[in-house]
């Protein structure tokens, strides 16, 4: 690998936007026929550095090579006509088109009168997806594909350029295990091709199965490359936030009270079915499974945002239906949702009526809202949570990933819950708030919170759970406690494998 | 995927269905209610009806491109009159005195060209201001028709050219030139919309400007390409009508906006843009005329030609909507 | 002296643009002709927008909430001659009630199906346009509406009377523009508006009943017409059918203006009030300069556009789009 020449070359990338420098000296390189992965700590610097590749951002400093060439990417179509490949983790589909029309985007073959050269194109499209071996031909219309499906599109794109680089940013992000084996084939098809490829990822395990070596981002700085095969999961994880994080098994124990939240034979058609569990006051459940096995439908259905078709639901021993997130509210249970920009926050609102939301009907004075009121509420859960923000009247938006989420579970903890469900806590946000907010669910559950915790990160539910339900499509296949609960086991229990269905 | 062919097909096919009803119902009532002994489905009435749809029909062929590039316009009403001004008033022009009847193609493409522009700066404002389209045209609704107002008054601009009218008029085939220009304008939008790379590439842009963007279109001039394309259009709209009737009032192609743009979302093309097509279109078209012409036959007067249409627009939304709807699994947002 | 930066007078300009921009006009018209800021003029211009105004303030809700109210021109024709038609059946006492009966009643129909059936507000006030259209030529069998006895009626007073030397119409949008911009900056209700429009999914996910949300902003904006007609069939006794026509894109072009923006979520009551006074003192700027009465609609056009643009342009910290 040392003699041939790289097919990208990053000398001394710097951006900066106003006030921040979000890349500081990115150097490395990708030699052809190598799979490399970049990893970092979300707002490392990754999407800004990929930005800076596809010519939608102009860097600062530093220059890219490809060969011995230095380049300039001045826009997207140029960064693509000298064969860099973008395969993004939000698909960039248009859904109404044709496999065909998506893959061409933007350079459809033409005939004279700017007619469209639908043999041409045609024939193309079905050369590139024969090789890819898909289920699928050039006229299907997008939006009638799977989602697996509508990746392998956005990668039929990659070969219809004679691609020198190809980047894949989260690509196995919602493919299911037998789609991630065709997706590795065609890596390795690219790779015996020669072809440079950046693998953007924050899954270990993948990344020790296919990628050659590792560049990792810290704060926007370079902190070095290393070789996969010499590396272990502890010191890249050490490299990428600057210290040991605690992922430790949850150690800490305290009296677990009554059953608060109890659910029996719970079913929502494909979705989830024959759902049953407990959760007393003083413990954290963890919900544990893939994308897609229902643990957020079944968090949705307790918050009264998804009906149910059988089963029961008992809050302290008690049936209850809950048709509304008015009712779960007025009941006790609160839900800090998986999506938090979509569904947890206001973007344009400030940090105090993001916070006092769901209770502004009761912060009254007369017919007018309390303000005086609500102020206090948020400065008491801001020093409680540590929310960083230079005062209540900053717009969430502004606010960090972390503040963020502090900002929603704040508001939802000042409606002093008894069932608390927080849909995965820490996504997207930096390592220091993803301990915070770890330890602030340790400590909820003390206080004699019943939690809910969905996750799918297995340290993360290891560390925080007394419990762990591992669910598999919209079934629960086995409940651990945290002393019988291993590594292996669990992801046997999450895959469909083995493992007695027990609650 | 099933479910979601099937309300496909028939947001594609519904309007033709609905057509046919119109067609069977206002036979069947006509017989009974209609003053005229003239049965409603006569073939003379059926060519009048397409003649009639023209002026609606050639501007609402511009919006379905501009909806299915993701815009809209509702200065279409104004572009018309001011296009309409242009065309009558320019054959009077001292300058053009010498040109005998060879200054109706002069003012013809002098009444195209502005149309083209005032359509073209529309674009040209969304495109370099990042404005959206919806605000853009209702300000320049307001100003083209202001403009207008300043160019005579409260009063008509009136210009007969008789061998004008006589084109205007004329039939070629059975079919009258307007119809003509609406058949036209239909093959040559469908053309461009269907087997084209800019027409594909409006879909493209409509359904996902981002990604359109990433894959290196330049979505400013496009669209400002298909705005210019509908001021051209709603001036050809003009050009059509008034060398057949000769005189404008200012307050001409008001609420035209409204029409044209009942007839793109009746005739299938989404809001939100990147689906739709012309041949949806001219059935949306011809509905709309129908319901017109068909109430009127069974006695009915226009007050509840607008009522009907109103709730008919509104019930083909919500049946949209049914028929997308999932099931009861869905999430109650 | 502590020297702004740019990008300080950006946010400056984004939040209060509007309000310079109003000042540098009334500053200029003055200027031009000082009969301009006379008590005289200015009751004139306060008082010939109040109808625009009154509607303009419901609309307000309608577009914080992220929707669009395209039917309260027709709607104000329809109340104008129920309310007219109905005086001399029923009497004016009668016959306001039953009036703002019957226009919340179309506000409501149109709430149930924007808020609670969630069709795209656009396309259903598009289409009440036209059947609202068709509801009044029906009403009135397609006739003009008159009061029969112009004379000895107490119904002239919500147009032309006149209390405290303020002519009622000014009263009627200052006591309504504060009852709702109280109710839009300090009510949970308005809280409520704010947050369907910023977000309608983190709403839902925080317990506001976002369907009724939108259908009670319906409600007002129908209110706000209810009341829109009265003052016009009140000041003129008479009407067209077509009296409200075209009215809908002034209103919203006033809300525009304010700094609502259409996506939702933002905007308030005092800036709205602002872009009807702007598109008003424009109108009469204009003809106190002497300039032909039509060249306001080219001026409010340009205002429009630039409102706009200078807005999202600070937002961006860019002059020009990003559009390729």
């Amino acid at each position: 690998m040392t003699d041939a020449k790289p097919v990208l070359h990053l000398d001394n990338i710097v951006k900066t936007f106003p006030g921040v420098r979000a890349l500081d000296d990115v150097s490395f390189s990708v030699m052809p026929g190598e799979v490399h992965a970049l990893m970092g700590e979300n707002g490392a610097g990754k999407s800004t550095l990929m930005k800076v590749l596809g010519g939608i951002y102009q860097p600062d400093g530093g220059a890219i090579y490809m060969g011995d060439e230095r380049v300039v990417m001045a826009g997207p179509l140029e960064a693509k006509a000298k064969g860099i490949v973008f395969i993004h983790q939000e698909l960039s589909l248009a859904e109404e088109l044709s496999v065909a029309e998506n893959i061409y985007l933007g350079e459809l073959p033409r005939k004279s009168f700017g007619r469209v050269d639908w043999g041409l194109l045609t024939e193309k499209t079905n050369a590139i997806l024969k090789k890819l071996n898909v289920g699928f031909d050039a006229r299907t219309r997008v939006g009638d594909l799977s989602i697996a499906n509508q990746q392998m599109v956005e990668i039929a794109r990659a070969l219809t350029v004679d691609a020198k680089a190809v980047i894949f940013d989260e690509p196995t992000a919602s493919l299911t295990d037998a789609e991630k084996v065709v997706l590795f084939d065609v890596i390795s098809d690219l790779k015996a091709d020669g072809v440079g490829i950046i693998y953007i990822s924050h899954r270990m395990e993948e990344i020790f199965k296919i990628t050659d070596r590792i560049s990792i981002l810290r704060d926007g700085q370079y902190q070095g490359t290393v070789n996969t095969s010499d590396t272990t999961e502890e010191s890249l994880t050490q490299m990428m936030i600057g210290r040991k994080l605690d992922l430790s098994r949850n150690a800490s124990h305290h009296e677990l009270g009554d059953v608060a939240l109890e659910v029996r034979g719970l079913s929502c058609g494909k979705l989830y079915s024959d759902v049953s569990f407990q959760v007393r006051r003083g413990e954290v459940v963890g919900f544990y499974g893939l994308v897609g096995a229902g643990r957020t439908e079944i968090a949705e259905t307790l918050f009264g945002l998804r009906d149910a078709h059988s089963g029961q639901i008992l809050l302290d021993g008690e049936e209850v239906r809950i048709n509304s997130p008015a009712d779960a509210i007025q009941r006790g249970i609160s839900l800090v949702p998986e999506d938090r920009k979509g569904q947890g926050l206001v973007l344009g609102m400030n940090c105090r009526d993001n916070m006092t939301l769901p209770q502004v009907d009761d912060l009254t004075a007369g017919p007018f809202v309390a303000e005086g009121a609500e102020v206090a509420i948020f400065d008491q859960y801001r020093d409680r949570l540590d929310i960083r923000t230079p005062g209540w009247k900053q717009q969430v938006g502004n606010l960090s990933g972390g503040n963020q989420q502090k900002i929603v579970i704040g508001k939802w903890l000042s409606m002093h819950p008894s069932v608390l469900i927080v849909d995965e806590p820490t996504r997207g946000i930096d390592v220091g708030s993803k301990s915070e907010i770890h330890k602030l669910l340790r400590e909820l559950a003390a206080q004699g919170y019943a939690v809910m915790v969905i996750s799918s990160e297995m340290p993360e539910v290891l560390h925080v759970s007394d419990r762990i339900v591992a669910m598999y499509s919209g079934r629960i296949m086995r409940t651990f406690t945290s002393e019988e609960v291993t590594e292996d086991s669990l992801i046997q229990a999450i895959s469909g494998l083995g493992g007695d269905k027990a609650a | 995927m099933q479910p979601n062919t099937l309300s496909r097909a028939l947001a594609n096919g519904a309007i033709w269905g609905f057509i046919v009803l119109e067609l069977i119902f206002f036979s069947v009532a006509g017989s009974y209610l209609s003053i005229s002994d003239q049965a409603f489905m006569d073939y003379d009435n059926m060519l009048l009806l397409l003649k009639q749809s023209a002026p609606i029909g050639i501007i609402a062929m511009g919006m379905t491109l501009v909806m299915v590039n993701g815009n809209i316009d509702l200065s279409v009403g104004a572009t018309f009159a001011i296009a309409a001004i242009v065309l009558l008033d320019s054959m009077t022009w001292p300058i053009f005195a010498g040109l005998g009847d060879w200054v109706i193609p002069v003012a013809w493409l002098l009444s195209l060209l502005v149309g083209t522009l005032l359509g073209a700066l529309n674009g040209l404002i969304v495109w370099k201001t990042g404005v959206d389209a919806f605000i853009v045209t209702l300000g320049s609704m307001l100003g083209y028709r202001g403009i207008v107002f300043m160019f005579n008054g409260e009063n008509p601009t009136s210009h007969l050219n008789w061998t004008l009218v006589d084109f205007a008029e004329a039939e070629f085939l059975g079919l009258a030139t307007a119809s003509w220009f609406l058949l036209a304008v239909t093959a040559g939008i469908w053309f461009l919309m269907a087997r084209t790379v800019h027409g594909r590439n409006a879909y493209a842009i409509g359904d996902n400007r981002e990604a359109a963007v990433n894959a290196g279109i330049r979505v400013g001039p496009h669209m400002m390409i298909n705005f210019a394309i509908i001021g051209f259009l709603a001036a050809l709209s003009a050009v059509v009508f008034y060398s057949e009737s000769g005189s404008v009032n200012p307050n001409d192609g008001q609420l035209y906006e409204l029409w044209v743009i009942t007839a793109v979302v009746l005739g299938g093309t989404k809001i939100t843009g990147g689906a739709g097509n012309v041949i949806g279109t001219f059935g949306g078209v011809i509905a709309i005329q129908l319901l017109r012409k068909g109430l009127g036959h069974i006695g009915a007067d226009t007050s509840t030609v607008n009522l009907v249409i109103g709730l008919i627009l509104i019930a083909v939304l919500f049946l949209d909507r049914q028929l997308n709807i999932k099931g009861k699994e869905e999430l109650k947002v | 002296m502590a020297t702004l930066t740019k990008q300080q007078i950006g946010s400056v300009l984004a939040k209060q643009g509007i309000l310079i921009a109003f000042v540098i006009f009334m500053i200029a018209f003055t200027i031009a002709n000082p009969k301009f800021l006379t008590m005289d003029n200015v009751f004139s211009v306060v008082r010939s927008s109040a109808i625009l105004g009154v509607m303009a303030l419901g609309v307000t809700f309608v577009v914080i909430s992220g929707n669009l109210d395209l039917s309260v021109g027709s709607m104000m024709s329809f109340s104008t001659i129920v309310v007219l038609d109905l005086h001399d059946k029923i009497g004016p006492f009668m016959a306001i009630p039953a009036m703002f009966a019957m226009t919340l009643c179309l506000g409501a129909f149109i709430g149930f199906l924007v808020g609670y059936l969630r069709l795209n507000s656009l396309i259903v006030t598009l289409g009440m346009l036209s059947a609202i259209h068709g509801l009044t030529l029906t009403y009135s069998g397609g006739q003009n509406m008159d009061i029969a006895d112009k004379e000895g009626t107490w119904f002239s007073v919500f147009g032309q009377g006149t209390a405290l030397g303020i002519p009622v119409p000014i009263l009627i949008f200052i006591a309504l523009a504060a009852l709702l911009g109280l109710t839009l900056a300090k009510t949970p209700f308005g809280r409520k508006v704010y947050a369907v429009g910023g977000n309608g999914t983190a709403a839902t996910f925080s317990g506001i009943p976002r369907a009724r949300t939108v259908f009670f902003c319906y409600l007002i904006s129908a209110a706000c017409v209810a009341t829109a007609g009265l003052i016009q069939a009140s000041r003129s006794l008479g009407s067209q059918n077509t009296v409200g026509q075209g009215l809908e894109l002034e209103v919203l072009a006033a809300v525009i203006l304010g700094g609502a923006s259409l996506l939702g979520g933002s905007g308030t009551v005092f800036k709205t009030v602002i872009g009807v006074l702007i598109l008003g003192f424009i109108q009469n700027g204009l003809l106190l300069m002497g300039l032909q009465f039509y060249i306001q609609f080219v001026v409010t056009w340009v205002i429009i556009i630039l409102a706009v643009w200078l807005d999202i342009a600070a937002k961006r910290g860019k002059l020009w789009s990003a559009i390729a």
